[in-house]
């Protein structure tokens, strides 16, 4: 495409037109702020951020409505987590049973060490069991690197409860409204 | 005050001398951070943002409606900036040239505050002139000591030893010794007009015949004040964008340019080395609005009220008074400064230079011929 470029009359050379234009931005601008009290910065500390619906914040071990945890200790997600920040102690043949029915084992120990965590949410994707969400915390915090390494202890207590313990429910449901289309959300 | 009297003339003249320096540097400097401040806000507001509204000092912050109305204005940054740039670590890189990376600072600041002191800043109170140094030639003076303000640049441009201090530097030599040209050339037909170099005079000159800016008021309307005002109006317009040249303020801030050369000449200095460039720099703007107040708006005069006249003995009120209405004069010259660094953009090197040597310095040199010319026809 071609812009035409008009020649800048004698008046406009002058600089004069641009200058005037810009006091009455400016002023306005000015003014508007001064007066209606409507500037468009978010004070954030005091007004919390709102976190839309999808986001992908720090990643939590949740429990299910028992209060039982949903982590089966089957290590995908260790397995799959690109930055390695998922490091998972299974119990072993000699470790306490898992705290619900239904499950075989549960994690002896399970540690995210948020420093290393890129949010993607690769193991909220694999995990079979809904155990693990990405919730929309996003300012995490620490006098030290050690404390940015969270435990199972802390990760349940962040994380909550999430029902549904029908395993693979939801999973056979998202398979299955993929095969009609269009896609129902 | 009988020990006052006891003393002899010489040391009455140096004692109130250190005294009027003492009461003008203290304030400059507090103006100066609350220049910051301003502009800081002014930017904010134009911006349609908040701006700085952090800082909030234990016992006050907690008087129950100032408190958090000065918190809000932002009124104690200036204290925490000026904190910080003491504590922050002052750090020399290793390639400077050191003696001129130490030099440079202090020259750059020191020319601001020389400027200051011929400045008549109000009537007078009691017996003493409200002004430091009452010279002669006032604005010779004014002129030597301004062109000193590029060494500090030029200074620490060189010192630096790097690419971008380096072009800040040579960029601010040929942008400020193009530019005094032209304000040397746009004051002169204020002197065709007054007849005196001393800024004292210059006052009472406006004070009878009206400002310089726009002589229609005091003296009346006569034949040869009507003509006068396109002269007036052009060598205010003149001297008012040759300061802003002059104090490297947008839209000619060729020194600085962040966007082109990280910070121009200032990039390799920290802490208060840095804070005095600033300090410099508000205090370069602050001695320009207070010259054009005093050689075109009539200093500390206003044409009604009576205010246009040096106070008689025991109105002590009035001599504070023409102190604030100078004050305010050139307090709104800087609200100007700022407004016009948030509204328009930088100016192109070359054309800078075009505009300085091409368009200002002929319009001036036309300006002094049609003054002349005006003076010698309505028969001065």
């Amino acid at each position: 495409m071609i812009v035409k470029r008009n020649e800048l009359t004698w008046f406009e050379r002058l600089y004069l037109p641009a200058l005037i234009g810009g006091l009455k931005v400016t002023s306005r601008h000015f003014l508007n702020t001064l007066t209606t009290k409507t500037p468009v910065t978010q004070q954030y500390p005091e007004e919390p951020t709102k976190v839309l619906p999808g986001y992908r914040g720090a990643p939590y071990l949740v429990r299910d409505q028992d209060g039982a945890t949903k982590c089966v200790s089957c290590q995908l997600c260790e397995f799959v987590c690109p930055p390695k920040a998922i490091r998972i102690t299974p119990p072993g043949p000699t470790g306490k049973p898992a705290d619900r029915t239904n499950a075989e084992k549960m994690p002896e120990e399970f540690e995210i060490n948020m420093l290393r965590c890129i949010f993607c949410g690769l193991c909220q994707e694999v995990c079979p069991e809904e155990a693990i969400f990405l919730k929309s915390d996003f300012s995490l915090t620490g006098l030290a690197r050690s404390e940015m390494i969270y435990d199972k202890e802390k990760l349940l207590a962040l994380g909550g409860t999430h029902p549904g313990i029908q395993k693979w429910k939801h999973k056979l449901d998202e398979a299955k409204e993929q095969e009609t289309f269009p896609v129902k959300v | 005050m009988a020990w006052l009297d006891s003393l002899s003339p010489q040391t009455q003249f140096v004692f109130f001398t250190l005294l009027k320096i003492a009461c003008v540097l203290g304030p400059l400097l507090t103006l100066v951070a609350y220049a910051v401040l301003a502009e800081r806000k002014v930017s904010a507001l134009i911006q349609d943002r908040v701006g700085p509204n952090r800082v909030n000092l234990p016992l006050i912050g907690s008087i129950p409606v100032l408190g958090p109305f000065l918190t809000k204005l932002g009124f104690w940054h200036p204290l925490v900036d000026g904190v910080k740039s003491f504590i922050k670590e002052d750090f020399t890189p290793a390639h400077v040239r050191k003696i001129y990376f130490w030099l440079a600072p202090a020259i750059s600041l020191v020319p601001a505050f020389l400027v200051i002191a011929v400045i008549p800043f109000g009537s007078t109170l009691g017996a003493q002139k409200m002004v430091i140094a009452d010279l002669n030639v006032g604005i010779l003076y004014t002129f030597g000591i301004v062109s000193l303000g590029v060494y500090g640049i030029v200074l620490a441009g060189y010192a630096a030893n790097s690419k971008f201090p380096f072009l800040g530097g040579i960029r601010a030599s040929a942008q400020m010794i193009s530019y005094e040209i032209a304000m040397g050339m746009s004051v002169i037909p204020v002197f065709l007009v007054v007849g005196d170099l001393n800024l004292g005079k210059i006052i009472e000159h406006q004070a009878q015949n009206g400002w310089n800016v726009l002589p229609i008021f005091g003296g009346g309307f006569s034949a040869q004040s009507l003509l006068l005002i396109p002269c007036g109006v052009i060598s205010f317009l003149i001297f008012f964008i040759s300061a802003l040249a002059e104090t490297n303020r947008l839209p000619f801030d060729m020194a600085e340019s962040e966007s082109e050369l990280v910070s121009g000449y200032h990039t390799e200095y920290s802490s208060m080395k840095f804070g005095m460039f600033f300090i410099g720099e508000y205090a370069n703007m602050f001695a320009g609005a207070a010259m054009m107040t005093t050689l075109f708006l009539g200093g500390w005069t206003l044409p009604f009220l009576g205010l246009d006249v040096a106070p008689a003995d025991g109105e002590w009120w009035k001599g504070l008074l023409h102190i604030g209405i100078f004050m305010a004069k050139m307090l709104g010259f800087m609200f100007t400064f700022i407004w016009i660094r948030w509204m328009l953009p930088r100016f192109r090197y070359d054309q800078l230079m075009d505009l300085g040597w091409r368009r200002m310095i002929p319009l001036a040199l036309a300006n002094i011929i049609l003054t002349a010319a005006v003076l010698a026809l309505t028969n001065r």
